[in-house]
């Protein structure tokens, strides 16, 4: 398995005392494979996916990615973790405005010392990010940003994409190109996928998708072959 | 209600933002209270300088004096008083009652005109003890204080002498001084008769001088004040730029809410309006702090200033400031100004901001970029109008203006620089964190520039002053060398202990060099001119910028004379001019010498032309030429057989220190406000710093997202803050060395009269990059002490658009 989560828990600390937002999740993922994160908001799906990226501590439980058990890296082995092995497309885009297009491209693929040109220029195409190249992230529609997002997280070919409501910020029409975009993309690269979504529809176009209520598992679905 | 539900809303950003608001009120405060505390000084040297010139009514009354400088006889003044001129004498001279002096006034209170006197002495009915023994004697309380235990009349306090000025009976000061009838001026009382035959027809030699409004003081430390004025105004202008930056980043930040108010409804005149309100209810906050702390400020830096303004002219101002009324009027109305100058473009841009205007901050970016290329072509046209300035003006105005223009075209061209140099870095690097850097230190520039542009101001201040002052200090320490060769001063009690020195003198040393002058105008200014003996002492050291081929041979003959630079340049004097001296008689410009740290023109004749033209010169002071291990033997000598006070002999090295001293006090004020401009600069940076740390996190948490640790998220933004310190201070070289230059060729000849050579100090330099990078460090310190601490949960923050 790629990707295993074993009875994990966290909460948050509030002004009415702790706020259990996740409760005894087990969960697996093997290679290749793409899971659907469902619930109502505020039912722990995006905590989930930031505990998987190491960009958060569980309070209990086991997070293991590629083998490695999160809970016993220390921020240095996480920061890793995220570099090389996992790649993040945020609802916020979340580019860096300073950079270009082509460098935002890139950036992820070079931190982790895996930037192929080949493959880079491919990606840009099927994106059909040629024309922008130059651009900086604050010129560019909200759809061609995310472009850029997913273009910048596969261009690394991480092992595990973690998408937090990727298509959040698009109209319909352009979340469903992106959406079909990043599966196909995905599908190539060998990729496994956890992407959050509250919508039923775009979640039923992946593999599995589990249904989160008030931080525990409600339902599993499969996709019928 | 519209309004005030709308300023309700622009002022809750403050509440969110205390710091700002601390920062933006701080800055305001230093720079009203640097600008006032030295606008504090400067009213109270110059208020001082106005009692001086009151005195004896200089500044009212006409006066008669001696064409030579020598005393005025008895029967001069009787034969005027004949004449029907009415005249009252006057005899001055200083009273030394051991490390204290006193300039002693001797006046005739019954002929002295009202204007003449110390208001209150025949006010308060004490005329006859004034008049009979032991007679009265007015000082200050500040000198009062000093003379307290001393033989002297009783003393009697008054508000209207300067501190070191005692006036008494003409009687009591013959006494005092032992001037028997050596009168020092006569004073003419208003309404003279008309018809009076002319003073040079009754007593030739004597001449009338007409009253001098300003007086001779205001006149020489013009030049000083107007040095204080620009280093003050040089700190209020850096501390503003804290104030702008705050304003600029307060603006952009609430830019959502002028947004929102706006399509509620509110009026862009009363958006504006409510904003200017704002504005001036802090600048009048930060206004009476200022003055509060500019006049902290001014009491420290005062009792320096009185020190220096005493030594290098012998002005006396009180070590205390008073507190008067138009300070707080002129701290608050700069204030304001500072305040309206720094907002006024955001002020604009708030009037003419597009309601759809994007806030994005690379977008700000780049709004800045084409600022920057408006920004490039100022500077680049204030460089050429300041060298035009430079080559084709005069006076010291255009000097200070020239130093202006180089300061501001250089601030201005900084973030040009910086931006050209961050995307040439960012064009060469390779490596993905190295690209994201230096684009990213491009994006940060717009929010940092002012903040980099007042440390710039502040470091090349402290390179030009620095560079300026290091050049002096190396200069005048070689010109005291050449200048003070004799090995030993002594100055005589009397005329007859003089006689009986230079009976007593000769076998005992190697030469006598006699050091006696006489005070006169030469060309209308009130000059010195010196007698010099014809001996090797001279002719081998003494420093001469130009000569003739036979300078030292003109002098020994009486047919020339030297001149010092301050004269030179004044007067346009070149060698083989000829010199109108007191006394009515003409001589040559022999040669020109430099004459650092003297205001006043100096002329240098022989010695038996001196004592021909001046047969009255006083004969008391000598320079000793012996072998310098013979100095401590012969000063115990002289002491004994002359019981010589320890102030009367002086050797070499002590006279050596004590100029350095006065040299180094000189510019201690100037040290002092240079520390200050660059702890506002310093202020200035951490001001930014924080306020930019708060809008960090988004720009930081994709990085940190991709991989980067926070640790080292921290290192680069700390390797950001030095890179930018770093730049600047490259760039402050080599304007801080234009700087210099402009101090030493063109203001210090202006201001007073002599030019220095230039030398630079690269060990100084290294000193002044710690103390930058370290007052870099230390204002980068709690903004990265922020980032280092922030939760995870922060930066997720970032990606669940919770913000």
């Amino acid at each position: 398995m790629l990707l295993t989560l074993d009875d994990v828990s966290k909460s948050y600390r509030t002004a009415e005392g702790p706020l259990a937002v996740l409760q005894g999740i087990d969960l697996s993922l093997g290679a290749g494979e793409s899971l659907a994160l469902t619930g109502e908001s505020g039912s722990g799906k995006s905590t989930l996916l930031h505990l998987v990226a190491g960009l958060d501590h569980p309070d209990g439980g086991r997070i293991t990615v590629d083998g490695q058990a999160i809970g016993g890296l220390d921020d240095k082995g996480r920061a890793a973790l995220r570099r090389s092995t996992v790649g993040l497309v945020f609802q916020q885009f979340n580019l860096i405005p300073s950079l270009t297009v082509a460098a935002n491209l890139a950036f992820h693929a070079r931190l982790a010392d895996r930037f192929d040109a080949g493959w880079q220029q491919q990606l840009t195409a099927r994106l059909g990010l040629d024309a922008l190249l130059a651009r900086y992230p604050e010129q560019l529609s909200g759809g061609q940003q995310q472009r850029v997002a997913i273009g910048r997280t596969l261009a690394a070919r991480p092992k595990l994409v973690l998408a937090d409501e990727p298509t959040g910020n698009l109209d319909e029409a352009t979340g469903d190109a992106v959406m079909a975009l990043m599966l196909s993309l995905v599908a190539e690269t060998g990729s496994s996928l956890l992407m959050v979504t509250h919508s039923q529809r775009l979640a039923g176009q992946l593999d599995r998708r589990i249904h989160l209520r008030s931080g525990r598992i409600d339902r599993t679905v499969e996709r019928p072959a | 209600m519209m309004r005030r539900t709308a300023m309700t809303a622009l002022l809750s950003h403050w509440r969110r933002r205390p710091l700002q608001l601390v920062m933006l009120l701080l800055g305001l405060s230093l720079a009203t209270a640097l600008w006032s505390g030295v606008q504090a000084i400067n009213a109270e040297a110059r208020a001082s300088y106005d009692r001086a010139a009151a005195t004896l009514g200089q500044d009212r009354l006409d006066r008669i004096v001696s064409s030579t400088g020598a005393p005025i006889a008895p029967s001069d003044y009787v034969a005027l008083r004949r004449a029907g001129w009415l005249v009252s004498p006057v005899i001055e001279g200083t009273l030394r009652l051991g490390p204290t002096r006193l300039h002693l006034i001797g006046i005739d209170p019954l002929t002295m005109p009202d204007e003449g006197r110390a208001g209150d002495i025949s006010a308060t009915g004490d005329l006859l003890a004034f008049l009979t023994p032991p007679g009265l004697l007015y000082v200050s309380a500040e000198t009062a204080e000093r003379l307290s235990g001393q033989s002297l009349p009783p003393l009697k306090i008054t508000s209207s002498l300067l501190a070191g000025i005692g006036m008494t009976d003409i009687g009591t000061a013959e006494r005092l001084l032992g001037k028997p009838g050596e009168i020092s001026q006569l004073i003419v009382a208003p309404g003279q008769r008309r018809g009076l035959p002319p003073v040079e027809q009754i007593a030739p030699g004597l001449v009338v001088k007409a009253p001098d409004a300003q007086g001779d003081l205001a006149r020489l430390t013009d030049s000083f004040h107007l040095n204080l004025t620009a280093f003050g105004f040089l700190a209020f202008a850096v501390g503003l730029f804290i104030v702008y930056s705050a304003i600029g980043l307060a603006f952009e930040q609430r830019r959502a809410t002028f947004r929102t108010l706006r399509s509620l409804g509110l009026p862009a005149t009363t958006l504006t309006g409510l904003l200017l309100a704002e504005l001036v209810g802090f600048a009048i906050i930060a206004g009476i702090a200022g003055v509060l702390l500019g006049y902290l400020v001014g009491s420290v830096l005062l009792p320096g200033v009185a020190a220096t303004l005493q030594g290098l002219y012998g002005a006396s101002v009180p070590g205390t400031l008073t507190l008067r009324p138009q300070w707080w009027a002129s701290g608050l109305a700069i204030a304001l100004f500072g305040t309206l100058a720094a907002a006024a473009q955001s002020l604009w841009r708030v009037w003419r901001m597009p309601l759809l205007a994007p806030a994005q901050p690379r977008a700000w970016a780049r709004a800045s970029e084409s600022g920057l290329r408006l920004q490039a072509a100022l500077a680049l046209a204030l460089f050429a109008a300041t060298i035009a300035l430079a080559a084709f003006g005069s006076g010291l105005v255009v000097g200070f203006s020239v130093l202006g223009g180089l300061l501001l075209g250089a601030a201005l061209l900084l973030p040009v620089l910086l931006a050209l140099f961050l995307a040439l870095m960012q064009r060469l690097t390779r490596r993905p964190i190295a690209e994201w850097f230096w684009a990213d230190t491009r994006q940060q520039l717009p929010g940092l520039s002012l903040a980099l542009m007042a440390l710039l101001l502040a470091l090349s201040a402290n390179i030009g002053v620095g560079t300026m002052v290091s050049s002096f200090r190396l200069t005048f320490t070689g010109w005291l060398d050449q200048r003070l060769a004799a090995e030993l001063y002594v100055t005589a009690r009397d005329e007859a202990q003089a006689a009986d020195l230079r009976a007593w003198l000769p076998g005992r040393v190697d030469a006598v060099l006699p050091i006696w002058s006489v005070s006169g105008d030469v060309r209308g200014a009130p000059a010195e001119i010196f007698g010099v003996a014809d001996d090797p002492t001279y002719r081998d050291n003494w420093p001469l910028l130009a000569r003739a081929s036979d300078t030292w041979d003109q002098v020994a003959a009486g047919t020339g004379a030297l001149i010092n630079e301050q004269l030179s340049r004044r007067d346009r004097f070149v060698i083989g001019d000829s010199l109108d001296l007191p006394g009515g008689w003409t001589t040559t410009v022999a040669g020109v010498y430099s004459d650092y740290g003297n205001p006043l023109p100096q002329v240098m004749i022989g010695i038996d032309a001196l004592t021909t033209h001046y047969p009255d010169v006083a004969r008391l002071r000598y320079g000793l030429r012996l072998p310098p291990t013979h100095v401590a033997a012969l000063s115990e000598a002289l002491r004994a057989r002359f019981d010589l006070p320890p102030e009367n002999l002086i050797d070499q090295a002590s006279l050596k220190r004590r100029s350095l001293d006065i040299f180094e006090q000189t510019f201690s004020v100037t040290a002092a406000l240079n520390v200050l401009t660059l702890g506002v600069a310093g202020l200035a940076m951490f001001a930014s710093l924080m306020t930019l740390s708060t809008m960090r996190l988004p720009q930081l948490a994709p990085i940190w997202a991709m991989g980067l640790t926070r640790r080292q998220l921290v290192l680069l933004e700390l390797a950001r803050t030095l890179v930018l310190a770093a730049i600047t201070l490259l760039a402050a070289l080599p304007v801080g060395l234009g700087l210099a230059w402009v101090l030493l060729s063109v203001v210090n000849v202006e201001a007073f009269g002599w030019q220095l050579p230039m030398h630079v100090f690269p060990a100084d330099w290294v000193r002044l990059a710690a103390l930058a990078l370290g007052a870099s460090l230390l204002s980068a310190f709690i903004p990265l002490r922020q980032l280092a601490a922030v939760a995870p949960s922060d930066l997720l923050k970032v990606f669940a658009n919770e913000r």
